[in-house]
């Protein structure tokens, strides 16, 4: 007998809930069948989520050298994008505007041709599939509830319109409502629920399709603080007790530490790093990494390359020189906030204090070169004098307009490229 | 931080507004109407210089993108709303931020759909307004326009001779590109049929829904009917040679479906024996502007079948076939649809638009005459239409309506943690 599974467990304990398989229905709806292998009903609203027997497929996602290019446009949009997501992942793509990661989003869901290059899906290839074929979910495309209808009502209507029948419907809508905690509130009118209540039944209404990933498209931006920090905990929290693979598409680099599994960076239609939030903050790949991955922002210094390393200010620094390589006179360093060594030994670069910033057990100071040839590189609007910002003891704290002297941390310190940016070492 | 104000051409009386309040606590004394309902964003109605403007409270990037793509339809000549001014840097009392407004004007005669079904019904309305949306879905979408939200809600319904012509009311989601694919269509349409079932279903929970039909019948029907009329007007037509007629058949299918073919393309196979023709670029509006160009009318499409259809019956009527069209039909308007629709008192303007008000009398004259087995003149139609039927009527020219009455979700003041 075909089995249908909800996945509810974590990722790598994966608890499998069989679930009678559903009626086929009858009704006028069409059925689409893709592979043979399981029965599709057509798609859902923002949600393209087919619903489906046997869901017990390896829900991974591929990017095999996609590309999109917009007509008229010389450049790609999205080029050749090698991302591999791993069932149950929750993988974030982030860049700043412009950069490809909605695109490749879409992409991913069908909404974008691609031009070059595969996108797969577990095993099945989706490149030319249409989206409602590719059992995909578009999370919180259209987030409102109906007031009339009952919490389960507006959980299970998209599956009414699938042509799934009452039982099923019934007994999905309550599987995902103990899921979200909602089993006390399924026959009561969404106005008597909190905020929160109701962002849960919006998520229940893409949940009951169990579809194999869920895609979100910076589901919180038009939220107010609060609320989006709420919003992002639940959202993560809440993908994990699934363990549906999940894309989520965000300009904010807070977003995507907090929430991914991994980040993928993308700038100007090209792929920069993708790893763990750590890894992206220990080891940004390069100068753009760097500069986007943290906040507030890495600094980043164009100093000399000496005879066994690098000249900060007075301060000299031991760099491998193997690691230096073919670099030309000048490399990048790059220290976090937080490592940064400040004295007024005259040892190091020389800053001029503008702010101090004080956040009680610690503050940032925000200074600037005092010789105005040196400029701080980076992410950001380049018309405006970049401030060089240390982190230090709240009860040190060096007075506004008075001098200091930084060099990085030597454990903490990153190397890069003048000219590539690539990351030396 | 200054208030900024982004309008084409401002008002100043646009200063006068309370900006510094957040618009869910505007005094009553200036709104066109109260609040009713919840809607994701908060909107309010107000008079200002003598016509209703919504305003809309929403973040400043998103307002002036919305501002923006509203402006850019309009001059693609797409029916919806029209922007008047993005209000932002807006501080309240206490010196906090408050979101920026976008400002549109109010539609006249226009009705939210939950309007019409708090009428009592014609039979079909349901199907009408799924009908009016479909034209209006294949209308932005031949233009380039990827809406993202299509529903009911985000819809505006004018009464057109009987059916009803769709206007796009909120663009937020909405993306202008060139050209659009077939996911995205596709996708467009997935979420009108959800949408679309989901606020039937809502009116059947809340005991509104009068017609005994199913929400989710009625919800296919806007993917029927969009592929049908999509299809008709770009889909590819392959005719043999000797079937030539078959090009002026193509263009008058999309004439009478209310389209102008500004551009087809015609190829032949190799060896001459087939045809293959395609509409590159069509045009909506055919009837309208032919009313337009005879008689100055601006009038929507349906009416204006309806008014060519009458300007036809008087050219036969007075026997002037043979003469210059332009001069028949301006004697029309002065002997036939001026008088009339001036026929009505000054207390009943704000029951119907003109056009919409002959339609109606012509209508009513049909009915009489069935009735007196005999033809009724149109002086004495529009009498008894004005004293029988017309006071009934609800007034139409400034119903409003919040965009959405669904509840938020995430987004809204509403929405407590």
């Amino acid at each position: 007998m075909a089995q249908r599974t909800l996945t509810t467990g974590g990722k790598g304990a994966v608890a499998r809930v069989p679930i009678d398989p559903p009626a086929r229905h009858t009704g006028d709806t069409a059925d689409t069948d893709v592979g043979g292998s399981f029965t599709l009903y057509n798609g859902s609203s923002g949600t393209f989520l087919p619903v489906k027997e046997g869901n017990d497929v390896m829900a991974t996602v591929k990017f095999d050298q996609a590309s999109r290019i917009y007509p008229g446009n010389d450049t790609p949009s999205v080029d050749r994008l090698d991302i591999d997501v791993a069932d149950g992942e929750f993988l974030v793509l982030v860049g700043p505007s412009g950069c490809g990661k909605s695109t490749s989003l879409r992409m991913l869901a069908g909404l974008e041709e691609v031009n070059d290059g595969k996108i797969w899906i577990g095993d099945r290839d989706v490149t030319d599939l249409s989206p409602k074929d590719r059992d995909v979910a578009m999370v919180f495309q259209n987030y409102a509830l109906y007031p009339h209808m009952t919490v389960a009502d507006n959980m299970g209507f998209a599956l009414k319109i699938a042509g799934v029948d009452k039982g099923e419907i019934r007994k999905r809508v309550q599987e995902a409502a103990g899921i979200l905690d909602l089993t006390d509130y399924l026959e009561r009118k969404p106005k008597a629920l909190s905020g929160g209540q109701r962002q849960r039944v919006a998520m229940g209404r893409a949940i009951v399709r169990s579809p194999q990933v869920f895609l979100m498209d910076e589901p919180l931006s038009n939220l107010d603080a609060k609320l989006r920090v709420q919003t992002r905990t639940q959202i993560a929290s809440l993908q994990r007790r699934l363990g549906v693979t999940t894309v989520y598409v965000t300009h904010d680099q807070i977003e995507a530490m907090t929430m991914g599994d991994r980040i993928a960076l993308l700038k100007d239609g090209i792929l920069q790093q993708c790893a763990t939030p750590r890894e992206m903050y220990d080891r940004p790949n390069n100068v753009f990494v760097a500069g986007f991955i943290g906040s507030p922002a890495m600094n980043l210094v164009s100093v000399p390359v000496t005879e066994d390393g690098v000249q900060f200010g007075s301060h000299r620094l031991h760099v491998d020189r193997s690691l230096l390589g073919s670099s030309g006179n000048e490399v990048i360093v790059g220290m976090r906030p937080e490592d940064v060594e400040v004295t007024t030994n005259e040892d190091g670069l020389e800053l001029i204090v503008d702010v101090v910033e004080e956040l009680g057990a610690d503050a940032y100071v925000y200074a600037t070169p005092a010789n105005p040839d040196i400029r701080l590189e980076g992410v950001g609007d380049d018309a405006l004098a970049k401030p060089f910002i240390a982190r230090v003891d709240g009860r040190r704290v060096p007075d506004k307009g008075s001098k200091i002297f930084v060099y990085p941390n030597p454990d903490h310190m990153h190397v890069f490229d003048k000219e590539s940016g690539a990351r030396l070492g | 931080m200054a208030l900024e104000i982004t309008a084409a051409r401002p008002d100043p009386a646009l200063l006068d507004l309370p900006w510094r309040i957040p618009l869910e606590e505007w005094p009553e004394d200036i709104l066109a109407a109260l609040p009713r309902g919840i809607s994701r964003h908060v909107v309010r109605f107000v008079r200002l210089s003598g016509r209703v403007l919504a305003v809309k409270e929403i973040k400043a990037d998103l307002a002036r993108r919305e501002y923006e793509l509203l402006r850019n339809l309009n001059r693609l000549g797409m029916p919806c709303v029209e922007p008047f001014a993005v209000i932002s840097g807006r501080v309240g009392a206490d010196g906090r931020e408050l979101d920026a407004c976008l400002v549109t004007r109010h539609l006249q005669f226009s009705l939210p759909y939950r309007a019409l079904y708090s009428q009592t019904l014609r039979k079909g309305t349901a199907t009408r307004l799924i009908d009016a949306l479909a034209v209006l879905l294949v209308r932005l979408h031949l233009a380039g326009f990827w809406w993202g939200d299509v529903s009911l809600s985000n819809t505006l319904f004018r009464r057109d001779a009987g059916a009803f012509a769709a206007y796009l009311v909120d663009a937020e989601t909405g993306e202008l590109r060139q050209r659009l694919s077939d996911g995205q269509r596709e996708h467009d349409l997935d979420i009108a049929r959800i949408n679309i079932a989901g606020e039937l279903m809502d009116l059947e929970a809340g005991g509104l829904l009068q017609e005994d039909r199913d929400p989710v019948a009625v919800s296919e029907r806007i993917m029927t009917r969009y592929r049908e009329l999509w299809g008709e007007l770009t889909g590819p037509e392959l005719i043999d040679d000797g079937e030539r007629w078959r090009v002026e058949d193509r263009m008058r299918r999309l004439n009478a479906l209310g389209f102008d073919v500004d551009e087809l393309e015609i190829t032949t196979d190799l060896d001459g024996t087939s045809i293959r023709i395609q509409p590159k670029v069509v045009d909506a509006g055919h009837h309208s502007r032919r009313l337009l160009r005879l008689t100055g009318l601006d009038v929507r499409e349906n009416q204006a079948r309806r008014l060519l259809n009458d300007l036809d019956a008087f050219t036969a009527a007075t026997g002037r076939q043979g003469e210059d069209e332009e001069i028949v039909a301006h004697e029309w308007l002065t002997r036939i649809y001026e008088p009339v629709t001036r026929r009505v008192p000054r207390g009943l303007v704000a029951k119907l638009e003109p056009a919409e008000l002959f339609h109606e009398v012509l209508e009513h004259r049909w009915y009489l005459a069935e009735r007196a087995r005999h033809d009724i003149p149109i002086e004495q139609a529009i009498d008894d239409y004005v004293a029988s039927v017309l006071p009934g009527k609800p007034d139409e020219q400034s119903v409003l309506g919040v965009d959405t009455r669904e509840l938020p979700v995430i987004a809204g003041p509403n929405a407590q943690p």
